[in-house]
């Protein structure tokens, strides 16, 4: 059993009344690539929001470090964990380098606004985000793909060991989400961090995470590592989606491919 | 981008536009209110008005300076001052650039508050307060109607909308209820006016800012975090419900007390943060500009009101007539734009 600085144990969450998740219990691996996945509100995002207390769970508790999270002061969790939410927005006329600068906010003092430190670590998070070419830009001009990984290096900015990403390829086209992509795992390969992303896109996620955790009507139906548990049953199961899963031909990991019952405007039986 | 680093303890960033704004403002109202304190009929130079203010006057340009004409200017400085500052964070607040204490009810909560002394009848002392308690019910009303269950900017400016629409309706019975003699008397309150107001008038407010200014300040890193979304300040450690009880009361305090100084002067509120944007082009909240252009715009409105136009009138009707006029260029240019 590997280690794991953020879980939920026992969760019950929701929003004023409506109960989105009962009695949930999840573990995020140390230095993992974690993806929650599920149908659309089967409440991984609320998990999510819970993880990175955002949303106090009504029961239970958000273990960080074996601390319940709502205990600890917004800003010290905001050292150890850093979040992208699925719609963050950009002021009216502020530069790149200046946004990614906004992620050194929990490092900063009254006195202390903008020290060395600061400086260098906002440069080396564009560096590794690749838009340090862009750091005179205004964020309003660039394209959404390039304004998706100035996001992420204000998130890198924050120099948390555990990143949480709520959908970091939303209205993103298909060549920018695999950009995307390919960035959170080299920064969690190369910089050794705790990822978590909530993906929409199975594939995406069987081929990116290291562990993954499957939801369907705020349970978790199963975690693992995806060649061990994505299989076409557990995909019925998830999405209600008849499939067959196969071997990637790129990468070996599983791929969903789902079953045919439209063919060019003929159904097949 | 100007950093200032200060052997490793004290460090921090400034635009130079914002530095240049702010020290123009300061020299720019520096030189108003020299200007305005020797303006009058007992006329001074600027050289004798410096001389009396360093304690080097007779009696008579002493009198005349501190208790006559320096707590009118002080008072301006003040009002402006308030109503710049508590403009650009309720903009900030509800992010949105009508979210001014004009618009949410504030100004008219405080005229509620005045207009029920002058209908009883009642000291200067006693309206001033009654103006200031009457802003902060409002506050409370506003918050207890659209701000517990986690606020949403829109839905706030909605509410203040139909709150400021309720206390007009309000104002307006009051108004017909009293004697005539105390009607005008309420109506030159309604407009705002600095006319003879001395220090005891200044006093609350400038205690109030004496502690609300470093407050609200110390508040400002925090505040731009929140332009990235609520979900985003709160990933970077900022406790967001705290930060908006903490602005939203401060905001409410100097604009009330303002209000109990001058009455409610209209527009300076809605477009210093504007102005204050616009010239030092930061990107998003900017309250210290704001701040330093709402005490010019008020101070040289109140100047122009007296002297440069005809029947000595009330700044209110100035800064109205002027913080209208550029809203309704402001919008037309903006839409021209794209970006409105």
């Amino acid at each position: 059993m590997s280690t794991s600085r953020l879980g939920g144990d026992g969760l019950r969450l929701a929003y004023d009344r409506r109960v989105v998740a009962q009695n949930l219990t999840v573990a995020v691996p140390d230095n993992s690539f974690t993806v929650i996945i599920g149908p659309n509100a089967c409440g991984k995002s609320t998990l999510l929001r819970a993880l990175s207390r955002l949303l106090k769970p009504a029961a239970g508790a958000v273990l960080l470090d074996g601390t319940n999270i709502h205990r600890l002061a917004a800003r010290s969790v905001a050292r150890t964990l850093g979040l992208l939410p699925q719609s963050p927005t950009a002021p009216d006329g502020i530069a790149v380098a200046e946004l990614v600068a906004r992620g050194r906010y929990p490092h900063q003092g009254l006195l202390r606004q903008w020290s060395p430190d600061d400086e260098r670590i906002v440069a080396e998070s564009m560096a590794a985000t690749g838009v340090d070419d862009l750091a005179d830009r205004l964020v309003d001009e660039l394209s959404g793909g390039q304004r998706q990984r100035v996001w992420l290096a204000m998130a890198l900015a924050q120099q948390t060991p555990l990143l949480l990403l709520d959908e970091p390829t939303t209205y993103l086209d298909i060549a920018h989400q695999i950009e995307v992509l390919d960035l959170c795992a080299r920064l969690h390969e190369e910089q050794g961090r705790t990822l978590v992303a909530v993906l929409h896109d199975l594939n995406h996620a069987a081929r990116y995470a290291t562990h993954l955790i499957a939801m369907r009507g705020g349970r978790v139906v199963a975690a693992g590592e995806p060649r061990r548990i994505v299989t076409a049953e557990l995909v019925e199961e998830v999405f209600g989606l008849p499939c067959r899963v196969i071997d990637d031909p790129e990468t070996g990991t599983p791929l969903v491919i789902p079953a045919a019952r439209v063919r060019a405007g003929t159904v097949v039986r | 981008m100007i950093v200032i680093r200060v052997r490793g303890r004290l460090s921090g960033r400034l635009h130079p536009r914002v530095l240049a704004v702010g020290t123009a403002c300061v020299l720019l109202t520096t030189g108003v209110g020299v200007l305005a304190i020797g303006h009058g009929d007992y006329p001074m130079s600027p050289a004798d008005v410096l001389r009396t203010l360093t304690g080097g006057g007779t009696a008579a340009e002493e009198f005349i300076v501190t208790q006559l004409r320096l707590p009118r200017l002080v008072t301006g400085l003040a009002v402006g001052t308030a109503l710049g500052l508590a403009g650009a964070v309720f903009q900030a607040l509800v992010r949105n650039p009508l979210g001014s204490p004009d618009m949410l009810g504030f100004t008219q909560g405080a005229a509620t508050g005045a207009l029920v002394v002058v209908a009883v009848g009642g000291s200067s002392a006693a309206l001033s307060g009654s103006a200031a308690l009457g802003g902060v019910m409002t506050g409370l009303l506003i918050y207890l109607v659209a701000w517990r269950r986690g606020v949403h900017g829109y839905r706030l400016v909605l509410v203040g909308i139909g709150t400021s629409a309720i206390l007009t309706g309000v104002n307006g019975y009051l108004l017909t209820r009293v004697p005539l003699m105390s009607a005008s008397r309420a109506m030159l309150w309604l407009t705002g006016s600095l006319d003879g107001r001395g220090w005891s008038d200044a006093a609350p407010l400038l205690t109030a800012l004496a502690v609300l200014v470093p407050t609200l300040l110390a508040c400002a890193p925090a505040l731009r975090m929140t332009e990235l979304g609520d979900d985003a300040a709160s990933g970077l450690g900022v406790d967001v419900h705290r930060l908006r009880m903490l602005l939203l009361t401060g905001a409410v305090l100097l604009v009330a007390l303002s209000a109990a100084a001058a009455g409610p002067v209209p527009f300076v509120a809605l477009t210093a943060p504007h102005l204050a944007r616009r010239l030092t082009r930061a990107p998003g909240v900017t309250l210290l500009p704001a701040a330093a252009i709402g005490a010019l715009i008020t101070v040289a409105a109140d100047q122009l009101a007296l002297h440069a136009l005809p029947g000595q009138l009330p700044v209110g009707v100035v800064t109205g007539v002027i913080g209208g006029g550029y809203l309704v260029w402001l919008l037309a240019t903006e839409r021209r734009a794209g970006r409105l």
